[in-house]
C-alpha cells in the first residue's frame, strides 16, 4: 500500500514524514535552495512541531536535527510522504 | 597591525558560538567597524599565540552556505573568496561547526572545504553534545572531510589552545610550500570529492549540487557517528510553553511590558547621574572661564548639547541588554516566529519585529538591527517606518506637555487620563507605523512577501562575556557618535541661536529675548505663516528649528524662547507652567501629535543615509514624515478648536 502524499504546508501540528520533492516553481528556485541549505532534501524526514498562534501560521518543523520556522506558504513546495501509524493527513 | 600579521577569519552557520568562540580568541581586544560602503558590521580582533606570533581574527557573519542572499552574507562570501576590495583574503579558515547539529552544520564545512587550503574545523558546544550523548570518531571525520578537528567549548574557552595550535601547524604547513591541502591521512573519497575549487572560480550552486553536497555529509556522518545526540529535551519542555498559542504570546506580551518597565524606571538613576555630571561639569567651566563666547561655545554649545545626548546611554544599553539576553539564550528568534503573522499582515516580515522593537529606545540602533533583513523591500520598509516608534528621545517632551496640559484625573480605578494620553501618544505610533508600513509595501515596495525562513536554536544560558562584550561595543558606537555627529550639531545651533547678538537699539526684554534676533530667530519668524495653521506660533516655530536636530533639544530651546533661567528640571517645571498659561489646549495637542509624526533627528537621518548608501531614502523618510506630521497636527488642531476644547 503507498503511504499518502501531502504538502508540508497543510499538515497540522504532530503529523510528518519523509521528504520525497521540493518543487522549484519557476521564479522559486532560489527558495527552494534556500530551503535544501537549511536542511529541507529529500529523503529526510520532517515534522511539525510547533504552529504560531494566528491561523496557526508560520509553523515550525524538525529536520536534520534542527527547528526551522517558516510560513506554510513555503512549505507548500515540500512533498511530503506521511509516516504511516501517525494520525490522519 | 602590520599588513603580514597572518590572518584567520572564522566561518559558520548562525547560532554555532562563533561569536562566543571569537570572544574567546581575543577578548577585549576587538575593533568593530564597518565594511566600506556596505553596512554590515566588521569585528576584527589580535591574539598572540604561545609562540608569539601575532595573529588577527575577522568573525565573519553567519550563513548557512556560500551562496549568500542578505547583504551580511554576500560580506562572508566575498571575504572568503577574497573578492572583497578593501580586504585581503584570510590564510586560514576557521569553519565553526554546532556539534549538536552536525547534519546541518557539515554542509557549509563542506563547501568551504572545497576552496582548498588552510581550512580547519572548531567542533563548538562539544560539552552540549556529549550532554546529549552523542558519541563521535574525531579522528574519522576529520579523515573523512579531510580537513584537522579541534573541539572547543567557547563559552567556557575550551579547547582554545589546541586550535590556536592546529593553527599554527597550518600556517607552518602553508609557509614551507607545501600547499595547505596535504593528502596526508585523508580518505580516498573525501580528497576525490573535495577536488578543490580556486576561489575566483567560484559560482552558485545549482540544486544538485546542494543535494550532493549533503550526501556527502550523509556519507561522512554514517561513518564517523557512532550515536547521534539524543534531542534537546529542554528546549523541547521549554517551548511547548514558550510556542504555545495561549501561554507563549502572554509571555512574550509579558516580557515586553517588563522590558519596558526597565528601561524607564531602572535607567532613572543612572540617567540623573549623567545629568548631574553634565551639569558640575557645565557650572565648573562657567566658573573657571571668563566671561565670553568660547565659554558659550563650550557651556551652552558643546557640554549641554552633548550632555543632552549622554543621558540616553543608561536607556539604551539596558534595551541593548535586554536584547543581547533575549538573542543569545536563542528567544528572540521564537518572538519573530510568534509575531510574523501579524508583521506579515501589513507586508513586514517577522524579522522586522527586532529593529522595530529596538526603535523604541532609539531609531539609531533599531536602523541598525534591520540589517538582519534579506530583502531589499522588507529592509527598506522597516528602516523607513522605524523612527515612527515613539523613542525615548519623545519622552521629555511628551512627559513636559502632559503635565503642563492634561488634568491628572482618575479615570477608572487605577487608571489617570495623563498615563493614558501617553498611552495613545505610544498607540499612535505603532498605529502609524503598521499604517505607513502597509502604503509603503502596497505603493513603492510593492512585491510579494519575501519568505520566513529561520532556525529556531536550542536554548542556552547567555554568556556573561558575550554580553559584557556586545555591551561595551554598544556604549563605545553611542558615545563615539555623540562626541563627534552631534557635537558637531551642538555648535551650529549654538551658533544659530546665539547670533547675531541683539543691536544696541533692539529692545531685549520678555516679550522679544535675545534669540528673536538670531538666525534661528529669523528662520523661525520665517517659517511661522507655515506653522499658523498647525495653531503654533512664532516661539514653538523657533523651537522647532533645532528640535529639527534633534527632537528633546526643543525643551531647552522653549526654555530659551520663555528666556527661563535656572537648571534644566527648574525650567521643565516653570516652562510647564508658562505654557500651561501662555498655551491653548489645541495647540498642546497639536504638538503632541507633531512629535508622534514628525521626522526630527538628524542622527536617525545620518544612520539611514549609512544604512542604505544612498542619500535618497534619508530625503524619503524627512519628507514623508514631515507631511504626515504637518497633516496629522492640522486635523488635530482643528478637530479641537471645533470641538471647543
Amino acid at each position: 500500500m503507498k503511504a499518502p502524499i501531502s504538502k508540508l504546508g497543510q499538515l497540522r501540528k504532530g503529523q510528518g514524514g519523509r521528504i520525497v520533492a521540493i518543487e522549484a516553481v519557476a521564479h522559486h528556485e532560489e527558495l527552494a535552495q534556500r530551503l535544501m541549505e537549511m536542511g529541507l532534501l529529500e529523503g529526510c524526514s520532517v515534522e511539525v512541531i510547533h504552529e504560531a498562534p494566528f491561523g496557526r501560521d508560520p509553523i515550525a518543523v524538525r529536520v536534520r536535527g534542527a527547528l526551522v520556522a517558516l510560513r506554510r506558504n513555503e512549505a507548500d513546495q515540500i512533498t511530503v510522504e506521511l509516516d504511516s501509524g501517525r494520525k490522519g493527513a | 597591525m602590520s599588513a603580514d600579521t597572518p590572518r584567520i577569519a572564522l566561518a559558520g552557520n548562525p547560532n554555532c558560538g562563533k561569536t562566543a568562540l571569537f570572544n574567546a580568541l581575543t577578548g577585549g581586544r576587538q575593533k568593530v567597524g564597518n565594511y566600506p560602503g556596505v553596512t554590515v558590521e566588521r569585528k576584527e580582533g589580535t591574539l598572540t599565540m604561545p609562540s608569539g606570533l601575532s595573529l588577527s581574527v575577522l568573525d565573519l557573519p553567519g550563513t548557512y552556505s556560500l551562496d549568500a542572499s542578505s547583504p551580511d552574507e554576500l560580506i562572508t562570501r566575498d571575504v572568503i573568496l577574497g573578492l572583497q576590495p578593501s580586504e585581503r583574503r584570510p590564510e586560514i579558515l576557521v569553519a565553526v561547526a554546532d556539534a549538536t547539529n552536525l547534519e546541518r552544520n557539515l554542509g557549509l564545512v563542506l563547501e568551504l572545504r572545497a576552496l582548498g587550503k588552510g581550512v580547519l574545523l572548531a567542533l563548538n558546544m562539544m560539552d552540549l553534545a556529549e550532554q546529549r550523548g552523542i558519541e563521535l570518531d574525531l579522528a574519522v571525520l576529520s579523515k573523512e572531510l579531510g580537513v584537522p578537528i579541534v573541539p572547543t567549548v567557547a563559552v567556557r574557552g575550551k579547547g582554545i589552545p589546541e586550535l590556536l595550535k592546529q593553527v599554527e601547524e597550518l600556517l607552518q604547513s602553508l609557509n614551507s610550500g607545501l600547499n595547505g591541502k596535504s593528502s596526508a591521512g585523508v580518505s580516498a573519497k573525501a580528497a576525490e570529492t573535495a577536488q578543490s575549487v580556486a576561489p575566483e572560480s567560484w559560482r552558485k550552486p545549482s540544486s544538485e549540487e546542494i543535494r550532493s553536497r549533503f550526501a556527502e555529509v550523509d556519507r561522512v556522518l554514517k561513518l564517523a557517528l557512532r550515536r547521534p545526540p539524543k534531542p534537546a529535551l529542554w528546549t523541547e519542555r521549554i517551548d511547548r510553553v514558550v510556542l504555545h498559542p495561549l501561554w507563549g504570546s502572554l509571555l512574550l506580551g509579558a516580557v515586553l511590558v517588563i522590558m519596558f518597565q526597565a528601561i524607564f524606571s531602572w535607567a532613572s538613576a543612572p540617567a540623573d547621574l549623567i545629568e548631574a555630571g553634565v551639569g558640575w561639569l557645565g557650572e565648573t567651566v562657567q566658573a573657571g572661564m571668563a566671561e565670553g563666547p568660547l565659554r558659550s561655545l563650550i557651556v551652552d554649545g558643546a557640554i549641554a548639547g552633548v550632555g543632552s545626548v549622554l543621558v540616553f546611554l543608561p536607556q539604551i544599553l539596558l534595551l541593548f541588554l535586554f536584547i543581547l539576553l533575549l538573542e543569545d539564550s536563542g528567544y528572540m528568534s521564537r518572538a519573530a516566529f510568534l509575531m510574523d503573522r501579524l508583521m506579515s499582515r501589513v507586508g513586514l516580515h517577522g524579522r522586522a519585529f527586532i529593529p522595530l522593537l529596538s526603535s523604541y529606545a532609539c531609531a539609531v540602533p533599531g536602523i541598525m538591527a534591520a540589517r538582519t533583513i534579506s530583502s531589499r523591500r522588507d529592509r527598506l520598509t522597516t528602516i523607513l517606518v522605524a523612527p515612527l516608534t515613539t523613542c525615548s528621545a519623545r519622552l521629555p517632551v511628551y512627559s513636559l506637555l502632559i503635565a503642563a496640559f492634561i488634568p491628572n484625573v482618575v479615570v477608572v480605578g487605577p487608571l489617570r487620563l495623563q498615563g493614558l494620553v501617553m498611552f495613545g501618544l505610544y498607540l499612535g505610533g505603532i498605529l502609524a507605523t503598521l499604517v505607513m508600513a502597509m502604503i509603503f509595501r502596497k505603493s513603492v515596495f510593492r512585491g510579494p512577501k519575501s519568505p520566513l525562513l529561520m532556525e529556531l536554536p536550542s536554548y542556552k544560558w547567555p554568556s556573561v562575556r558575550n554580553i559584557v562584550l556586545g555591551l561595551l561595543e554598544r556604549a563605545k558606537i553611542f558615545v563615539r557618535r555623540a562626541g563627534t555627529v552631534i557635537l558637531l550639531l551642538s555648535v551650529v545651533l549654538w551658533f544659530l541661536a546665539a547670533y547675531p547678538k541683539p543691536g544696541a537699539e533692539d529692545a531685549v526684554d520678555p516679550a522679544h529675548p535675545a534669540i528673536t534676533y538670531s538666525y534661528a530667530g529669523k528662520i523661525g519668524r520665517a517659517i511661522e505663516p507655515l506653522m499658523r495653521p498647525l495653531g503654533f506660533d512664532w516661539r514653538v516655530s523657533i523651537a522647532l528649528i533645532p528640535g529639527f536636530a534633534a527632537r528633546e533639544v526643543m525643551v531647552s530651546a522653549l526654555a530659551t524662547v520663555y528666556s527661563i533661567e535656572g537648571g534644566e528640571d527648574e525650567a521643565a517645571t516653570a516652562l510647564g507652567e508658562r505654557l500651561a498659561r501662555d498655551w491653548t489646549l489645541p495647540v498642546a495637542l497639536s504638538l503632541l501629535v507633531w512629535y508622534v509624526l514628525a521626522c526630527q533627528c538628524l542622527s536617525t537621518l545620518a544612520v539611514t543615509r549609512r544604512e542604505t548608501n544612498s542619500w535618497l531614502w534619508p530625503m524619503v523618510m524627512l519628507g514623508y514624515m514631515t507631511a504626515l506630521a504637518y497633516l496629522g497636527s492640522f486635523a488635530t488642531y482643528r478637530l479641537a478648536l471645533w470641538l471647543g476644547l
